[in-house]
C-alpha cells in the first residue's frame, strides 16, 4: 500500500467532513478508500476475462447472504421423522414447499454454487493466459489455489446436506478414498466420519464445516488474495508491468483508478451475470441434472446405491482423474493412487509460477507451442470432465488414461518447452484490442 | 540471535522458555477437539447384533437387513447357483477366500455356514457403494455372456459372484465381507455374533 495511506480527512466544515475527520482520526476510512478503489491504479486495458474475479466476489456475497438464511431453517438431523423421511431432507423440502420465498433463496444458493465454479474456472483460464500467476504475483496465485481448494472442500460438505441419495453415496465414495491411505486409512476415514459408516455424526459435521468453518477460511483467504494483488498491482492482457512507467506524480501512465473506472465497468458484468443467473434460477434451476442431480430428489437409503452415480459437473474433471488410475504401484493399491492424481490435479496449479519459464507473460506474445498445448490442455479438461459424468467402460477408461497423462504432461513439461518456445517481443506499454 | 549487552540474556531465555511451554501447552489443547470427532461412545455402542427371519426366503431370492448401518444380504442360492460357484475359480481374484474376508468358519466353497444360505454385507470393498443383484445368467445379465450370476457394483463396475467372490482385474481389492452369524432355528438368523460369543 501506498504511503497516502496514512494521509487523514481535513474537514471542509460540513456535518459529512466532520464525521469522516472523526472516523479518520480513528480508523483508516479515507486511506483505506484511496488505497484499494479510488486510488490504487489498474491497468487501463482490462478486457471481458477481468470481469470474473469481481463476480466471484459477487457470488461469494449470494452464497453467505442465501447461506444464512436458509440455516434458519435447515435441520442437520439424519434421523428419520414421522413419515420415515430423514429430518434433513425432509427440512429441504420443507424450505422448497413451506417457506415463504425459500424455494428462490434454496434455488439461488444451490445455482450460485455452480455459477461459482463457473466463475472461478474462468477466472483460473483468465491467469493462465495472460500470466497473471508470473512473479511478481506468486502469492496471490498461491492464496488462489487456497480458495479453489478451499471452495471445493465448502462444495463437498454442502453437497451433503440435503441428504439425498447423491448426498449419501458420494460422500461414501469420497470420504472412503481416505481409507486407501495406507496404515492410518481406516482410522482417519472413521476420524472424519465420525462413525463406522456414513451418519448422523458426519452430516451434523459436514454442516458445521459448511456454515462456519470453511467460510472462515474463505472470505480470510479472499481477503488475503485481493490485499496481495493490491500489494503487486493487477496484471493485465499484455502481461507488461504498468508501475515501470510512471507520471510525475508517481502514478502509472497506463494506470486508471480502480474506482470509479473499474467499479462501473464490473457493474455492467455484474448486470449480465445476473440476467443469465436469474433465467438459470427462474427455467432450470435443476439445469438438467447437472446443478442439481435427480437422484438427491431421492431420500438417503444407506441400503441401496443408485443406479449410476456421479458427481456434480465442476468435480468431475478430478473424479476422471481419479477413476483413470486402474493398476496397483510399488505394492500400494490402485485407489490410493487414484486420490494422490486427484489431489495431484488441483495442486498442481500451485507449482504454476516456477514450472513457467517464459520470457513473456500474455499469450498475446506467447509462441506456438503454448498455444497449441494449452488448446490440448482444455480439450483434455473438458473430455475429463465429460467422462466424469459416464459409466466407466474399458474404452472410456483408456480416454480418460491419455488425457490423464497429457493433462500433468503440460504442467510438467512446461519448464523446457516455455522457454523453447519462439515468443515475440512485448510492448513497452500496454495495448487495446 | 546471539546475546550481546543490550539484550538480557536472563530475561531472554525466560521468555524463550515461557512461549516454548505457552505453545507445548497449545498443542496439548487441540488433543481434546480432535478427539471429539472420534466415534462417540454411543456410536461404538450401536453395534448389537440384529436377527433375521428366513422362513419366508424362497430359493434363488435375496432380502436386505440393516446391521450397524450397513446392508447384509441374505441369499436362498439354489443347486445350479452352487453348482457354479466351483466352475469360476479362473476368473476369480480370491476364489479360496485366502484374505480374512470372513469368519473361519465360512472359509469354503460357498463362504456360508449352510451351503444354500449365503450372508454377506452388501458394500463393495472398493469405495463402499451397495452392489446391485444380478441373478439373470448369461447374456440376459447385460454384463457378459458367461455371466454365471451375482453382483454388480453401480459406483465403479466391480463383479461379484453369488458367494461374495470378487472377480479378477475389477477395482475391488477383496471379496465381500462375511459377517459373523449363527443359526437359532432353521428360520432365525443371528447377524454380528456368532456362538463363541454366544
Amino acid at each position: 500500500m501506498a504511503a497516502s495511506n496514512y494521509e487523514k480527512f481535513k474537514s471542509d466544515g460540513t456535518m459529512l467532513g466532520n464525521l469522516t475527520e472523526w472516523v479518520d482520526a480513528r480508523f483508516p476510512l479515507t486511506s483505506m478508500w484511496k488505497a484499494h478503489l479510488s486510488e490504487y491504479y489498474a491497468p487501463k486495458n482490462f478486457n471481458f476475462w477481468y470481469f470474473f474475479g469481481s463476480l466471484a466476489l459477487l457470488v461469494l456475497v449470494i452464497q453467505i447472504v442465501t447461506g444464512i438464511f436458509l440455516v434458519m431453517h435447515y435441520k442437520p438431523d439424519a434421523s428419520l421423522n414421522a413419515s420415515g423421511v430423514p429430518v434433513a431432507f425432509a427440512s429441504v423440502e420443507y424450505i422448497m414447499r413451506d417457506v415463504p420465498w425459500g424455494w428462490l433463496i434454496r434455488y439461488m444458493h444451490s445455482t450460485g454454487a455452480s455459477a461459482f465454479f463457473i466463475v472461478v474456472y474462468l477466472h483460473m483460464f483468465r491467469g493462465l493466459i495472460y500470466g497473471s500467476f508470473r512473479k511478481p504475483r506468486e502469492l496471490t496465485w498461491l492464496f488462489g489455489v487456497m480458495i479453489f481448494l478451499a471452495l471445493m472442500a465448502e462444495a463437498f460438505a454442502g453437497y451433503l446436506l440435503p441428504w439425498g441419495q447423491m448426498s449419501y453415496w458420494g460422500a461414501q465414495v469420497i470420504l472412503n478414498l481416505f481409507s486407501a491411505i495406507p496404515f492410518i486409512g481406516n482410522d482417519l476415514a472413521t476420524w472424519i466420519r465420525g462413525d463406522f459408516v456414513i451418519g448422523d455424526s458426519t452430516l451434523n459435521r459436514m454442516f458445521s464445516f459448511h456454515v462456519i468453518a470453511i467460510p472462515l477460511v474463505l472470505v480470510g483467504l479472499v481477503a488475503a488474495h485481493i490485499l496481495a494483488l493490491h500489494e503487486t498491482g493487477s496484471n493485465n492482457p499484455d502481461g507488461v508491468e504498468i508501475k515501470k512507467r510512471k507520471d510525475e506524480r508517481g502514478i502509472p501512465l497506463d494506470g486508471i483508478p480502480f474506482h470509479p473506472y473499474y467499479t462501473v465497468k464490473d457493474l455492467v458484468g455484474v448486470v449480465v451475470f445476473l440476467m443469465v443467473f436469474s433465467v438459470i434460477l427462474f427455467f432450470m434451476p435443476e439445469g438438467g441434472g447437472y446443478f442439481l442431480e435427480y437422484n438427491n430428489f431421492i431420500p438417503a437409503d444407506p441400503m441401496v446405491t443408485p443406479q449410476h452415480i456421479a458427481p456434480v459437473w465442476y468435480f468431475t474433471p478430478y473424479y476422471s482423474l481419479l477413476r483413470a488410475v486402474t493398476f496397483p504401484l510399488f505394492g500400494i493399491d490402485a485407489k490410493f493412487w487414484g486420490v494422490v492424481a486427484m489431489g495431484a490435479g488441483v495442486v498442481i496449479f500451485a507449482f504454476l509460477p516456477w514450472l513457467d519459464r517464459s520470457p513473456v507473460k500474455s499469450i498475446r506474445y506467447r509462441g506456438p507451442i503454448f498455444k497449441v498445448f494449452l488448446a490440448i490442455w482444455v480439450i483434455c479438461f473438458f473430455i475429463l470432465g465429460y467422462l466424469g459424468v459416464q459409466a466407466p467402460t474399458p474404452g472410456r477408461t483408456l480416454v480418460s488414461q491419455i488425457c490423464t497423462v497429457i493433462y500433468f504432461a503440460f504442467f510438467l513439461t512446461m519448464p523446457v518447452w516455455s522457454k523453447l518456445d519462439k515468443c515475440q517481443p512485448e510492448p513497452d506499454r500496454v495495448t487495446f484490442r | 540471535m546471539s546475546c550481546d549487552e543490550k539484550v538480557d540474556c536472563g530475561r531472554r531465555r525466560l521468555l524463550v522458555a515461557t512461549a516454548a511451554a505457552g505453545g507445548a501447552a497449545g498443542v496439548v489443547a487441540v488433543v481434546p477437539f480432535v478427539a471429539s470427532m472420534l466415534p462417540s461412545e454411543r456410536a461404538k455402542s450401536a453395534g448389537a447384533p440384529v436377527e433375521a427371519d428366513i422362513s419366508k426366503l424362497a430359493p434363488g431370492e435375496m432380502m436386505t437387513v440393516e446391521w450397524r448401518g450397513k446392508p447384509v444380504w441374505i441369499i436362498r442360492r439354489t443347486k445350479e447357483m452352487l453348482d457354479q460357484l466351483a466352475k469360476l475359480d479362473e476368473k476369480l481374484a480370491d476364489p479360496a477366500s485366502d484374505k480374512q474376508m470372513q469368519p473361519e468358519y465360512c472359509r469354503n466353497g460357498y463362504r456360508s455356514i449352510k451351503p444354500e444360505i449365503m450372508v454377506a454385507v452388501g458394500i463393495c470393498t472398493h469405495l463402499g457403494c451397495s452392489p446391485t443383484e444380478k441373478f439373470r445368467t448369461g447374456a440376459e445379465s447385460g454384463i457378459d455372456p458367461d455371466w454365471a450370476g451375482g453382483f454388480l457394483c453401480p459406483c465403479h463396475g466391480s463383479t461379484f459372484d453369488l458367494a461374495g467372490r470378487v472377480y479378477k482385474s475389477k477395482p475391488a481389492p477383496d471379496n465381500l465381507e462375511v459377517p459373523p452369524h449363527r443359526y437359532l432355528s432353521d428360520a432365525r438368523i443371528v447377524i454380528g455374533e456368532d456362538t463363541k460369543g454366544a
